[in-house]
């Protein structure tokens, strides 16, 4: 289409409509969303908990990082009787360093030499929030879910972690009534560290198993 | 409850496909592992899924299987493994 843009009625030409991010209002509720929402208001009405206790809690939840389940992993690391009591039982062992890691069991899997574990929920997105946060996006895609039983390697090279095949690659499908993390392999180099500069070295993404520690050097 | 298998014991899950709410993942149905741990019972989950109580709980354990075995042309090594879950109600003697 020709346009002749001497002539001051030059714009007639049908614009593209402009692409915009949608309002969350435009985005429709799935039938949970609205049957969480009935329901907290509803517990609100009848004073079961106040409005406040309701955004209270939803900020505390939306607040839980990596850090508490990295602190653990730096003690443990410096401290082989507490790795020991982590591996028997990280909700007790939690306690010892005020951390209150939920009433759902959480077993740490130990990374060694010869062994390296990932985490995936098959099923749903189990995950041991309290401890590391909320879960990323891609923990809960279908693709992580379903290719990291199928072809664990080829998701751990996607994350940037290539592993040699004497190294067992061990994958643990948390789909009952536990939860799992991975307690990586204190990385060499770090000898005298203290557990504070040990800490920043444990990532989201190693305590689910895609990853290793950060590297000392970095 | 005392739990029908114990500690290194060679398990079958069941190659069953029922409707409903069932949390044992497919691509172990009819496989053959190991338990590595005992969990304890838990409530069964096939019925939580409809507001009934879960009772009587059921033994669960940690199976864990060659992956290998698992999938028929898998890429990984030959030692890679898998450990899933798994309550009594799933499991049979191989």
């Amino acid at each position: 289409m020709a346009h002749d843009h001497d002539h001051e009625h030059g714009h007639d030409h049908s614009h593209q409509p402009h692409p915009f991010q949608p309002d969350l209002e435009e985005t429709p509720l799935t039938h949970y969303q609205v049957m969480t929402q009935a329901v907290g208001d509803l517990l609100v009405e009848k004073g079961v908990f106040s409005a406040e206790e309701l955004r209270a809690m939803v900020e505390a939840i939306d607040a839980k990082s990596q850090a508490a389940g990295a602190r653990m992993v730096a003690h443990a690391w410096a401290d082989p009787a507490f790795k020991a009591r982590m591996l028997e039982d990280v909700n007790k062992a939690a306690e010892e360093l005020d951390i209150d890691a939920g009433g759902i069991p959480i077993r740490a899997v130990e990374n060694t030499e010869g062994v390296h574990n990932v985490i995936v929920c098959t099923l749903c997105s189990c995950y041991p929030r309290l401890l590391i946060g909320l879960p990323p996006d891609w923990y809960k895609s279908r693709s992580y879910r379903s290719r990291t039983v199928r072809e664990p390697r080829q998701v751990l090279a996607e994350f940037g972690t290539t592993l040699p095949d004497d190294v067992e690659v061990r994958v643990h499908d948390s789909t009952a009534d536990l939860r799992y993390m991975v307690l990586p392999a204190r990385p060499a180099g770090t000898e005298g560290w203290d557990e504070e500069a040990l800490a920043e070295l444990v990532t989201r993404d190693c305590m689910i198993g895609v990853t290793l520690p950060k590297s000392p050097n970095a | 409850m005392s739990a029908r298998f114990a500690v290194g014991e060679s398990v079958k899950v069941r190659a069953a496909f029922p409707p409903g709410h069932v949390r044992t993942p497919f691509f172990v149905r009819g496989k053959t592992g190991r338990v590595t741990e005992v969990l304890g019972p838990y409530r069964n989950p096939e019925e939580l899924a409809y507001g009934r109580d879960g009772e009587p709980a059921l033994p669960l354990y940690r199976v864990i299987f060659e992956t290998a075995e698992l999938w028929d042309d898998y890429r990984g090594a030959p030692k890679d493994t898998t450990v899933v879950d798994i309550y009594e109600n799933w499991l049979e003697a191989p």
